[in-house]
């Protein structure tokens, strides 16, 4: 077997995993940290490396709108964004769902101003999460290309079809070099077969798309099937990551992975790139003698509960960490986490830091599993507090 | 672990620098990884970019706050910007100056310095006002550091930059000749 590493940012492993699953049609408006994505791929097809065709559009909700409607002919089709362009992008959002397209999007995690902010934190795709798309965040640039090919294989399947958006921090991933492993391509297209669904636009077999309905009819019944395509995309996004592994060697849990929780009493539950410094932490902490574990949710839509029930009932304490904010109440994570455990003893808290780019150090996350310790000893003091601030003292 | 932070201003190529660094280390087998912080996106600000390189993968994604080794690209931030931060004592400072590194009175254990800016001049690199320093300051780097060799960086340069690769590889070689070192 012949491995091609390349020394590749986040972005530039997104725009090689576009390239690996011979996506047929590309459109996308650049922004801040996700250009160099779209730069990436426009180069590629100059270049003559990629056959897809790129669309040149002035804003995201054309692009989600030109990727909506390419991919109603059936062509697999790829778009990349970030913060203010997903916002731009939400209605749109919600019909490439609705109308049961699989398209795969790069979603590079930045802040949402103002205050102005190009740095990261996961308050954009979080805001997105009731848009019906499948969620999937990543840790490093080896995972982002991946995730891409897995993605196009767990939107295709029959009984998904659904969207999804394969989602990197901005800067931490984005414009981090990382030496990644570039699959071959004949064992991607393998994996990955050409993109030909059963219903598509065609002119020699008319047919009708996104057509009115009445309440009497079957508006409740369509959504209801949405509703369970992301039901099966919980065991089929555990399926595919097997599944890749037979293929690539390389794995990530699927839904959720599971860092030394042999064991572990005290588990903290985490998404995206911080978990990569977090199992740093929590390796530290073992050696001292501390039974400590890490939780990462790859996938926060669908929700993975049931797994996750079962992975954290016996716990002494959960800590929810969220890079991420819901005015009012504790974080989307948080909320998440602690029902999922509804009616067990765990206690559950929840942590908010690392908003608009603040760096998440060993040390933060050191302070955090050490009060997931102590709440799983005295009882649990506040339900969620914001960790990291300037002039707190305790943090 | 060895982490390397990079002080540049907009347009002199830190972030390039640590992407080249990087490269050259992971051409010699090492596990690495790379990566700016961005202040203002303009031409003149302050750039830190940072590079770690290790024998086993690199899982911390953290900036760097206790930094090996520290490059300076341009000396006027010296002034700005507090460039030994943190740094370990054991450590290595690398100047782009006209100055030696007697003149400096930081309390690390190696102190270098490079005339990177007349070198990048010399072979056509940028403007007299924003030379593009990044690939002389690398080969004063690697005979100061022994961290790589030259020839990785060379091999590097050449994955990295897109244009005027020959004059790059040429300013990294003249440096890494007429670097100054001193340990103390």
């Amino acid at each position: 077997m012949i491995f091609m590493m390349k020394m590749l940012t986040g972005n530039y492993a997104s725009a090689w995993g576009a390239k690996l699953a011979r996506v047929k049609v590309v459109a996308a408006y650049p922004i801040t940290p996700q250009t160099t994505i779209v730069e990436k791929i426009a180069e590629f097809i100059a270049n003559g490396e990629f056959e897809g065709r790129y669309i040149r559009v002035e804003s995201e909700h054309s692009a989600m709108a030109a990727c909506i409607a390419a991919e109603n002919t059936g062509v697999r089709t790829f778009t990349a964004t970030s913060s203010q362009g997903l916002a731009l992008m939400h209605e749109m959002l919600h019909w490439a769902s609705g109308a049961r397209l699989p398209i795969v999007m790069s979603v590079v995690n930045r802040a949402l101003g103002p205050p102005w902010s190009i740095w990261s934190d996961q308050q954009d795709t979080i805001s997105q999460r009731d848009t019906g798309w499948i969620q999937i965040y990543t840790e490093n640039n080896q995972e982002v290309l991946d995730s891409i090919i897995m993605a196009y294989r767990i939107a295709e399947n029959e009984n998904v079809l659904l969207p999804i958006m394969v989602i990197e921090d901005a800067f931490i991933l984005s414009h981090t070099m990382e030496p990644v492993e570039i699959p071959e391509q004949e064992k991607v297209d393998m994996f990955l077969p050409e993109y030909d669904p059963r219903y598509k636009l065609d002119p020699a077999v008319p047919m009708g798309f996104g057509s009115l309905v009445m309440p009497e009819g079957p508006f409740m019944e369509y959504k209801f099937k949405g509703q369970e395509a992301m039901e099966n995309a919980m065991n089929i996004i555990d399926e595919v990551d097997m599944l890749y592994k037979e293929n690539f060697g390389r794995s990530y849990g699927g839904t959720v992975e599971e860092y030394r929780l042999d064991g572990a009493e005290n588990v903290l539950v985490i998404m995206g790139s911080v978990a990569s410094t977090a199992k740093d932490v929590v390796d530290k902490l073992r050696n001292e003698g501390k039974n400590v574990g890490l939780v990462r949710i790859r996938s926060f839509r669908p929700f993975p509960y049931k797994r996750l029930r079962y992975i954290l009932k016996n716990r002494k304490s959960v800590g929810v960490f969220d890079r991420s904010y819901t005015f009012g109440y504790g974080g989307a994570l948080f909320t998440e986490v602690r029902s999922t455990l509804y009616g067990l003893s765990t206690p559950v808290k929840g942590y908010i830091g690392g908003l608009g780019g603040r760096d998440i150090t060993t040390g933060l996350l050191e302070k955090i599993f050490m009060d997931i310790i102590r709440i799983g000893n005295e009882g649990i003091d506040r339900d969620y507090e914001w960790v990291g601030l300037i002039g707190d003292k305790r943090w | 672990m060895l982490e390397v932070r990079f002080h540049g201003r907009g347009g002199q190529g830190a972030v390039i620098a640590s992407e080249i660094l990087a490269t050259a280390a992971f051409m010699e087998g090492k596990y690495v990884s790379s990566f700016p912080y961005f202040g203002v996106e303009r031409r003149g600000a302050p750039v830190t970019a940072f590079t770690r390189i290790d024998s086993k993968p690199i899982r911390v994604k953290t900036q760097i706050y206790n930094p090996d080794h520290v490059v300076v690209l341009d000396y006027s931030l010296i002034n700005a910007v507090n460039v030994t931060a943190g740094m370990k004592r054991e450590g290595l400072i690398l100047i782009n100056t006209v100055k030696n590194p007697e003149d400096f009175l930081f309390d690390v254990k190696i102190i270098a310095t490079v005339n990177a800016s007349e070198i990048a001049l010399k072979h056509s690199l940028g403007s007299h006002s924003a030379p593009i320093v990044n690939t002389s300051i690398l080969g004063a780097y690697a005979a100061a550091s022994g961290v790589v060799s030259l020839n990785s960086i060379k091999k590097a340069i050449a994955e990295v930059v897109s244009r005027m690769v020959d004059e790059n590889v040429a300013s990294a070689e003249e440096a890494y000749k007429s670097v100054k070192v001193m340990k103390k």
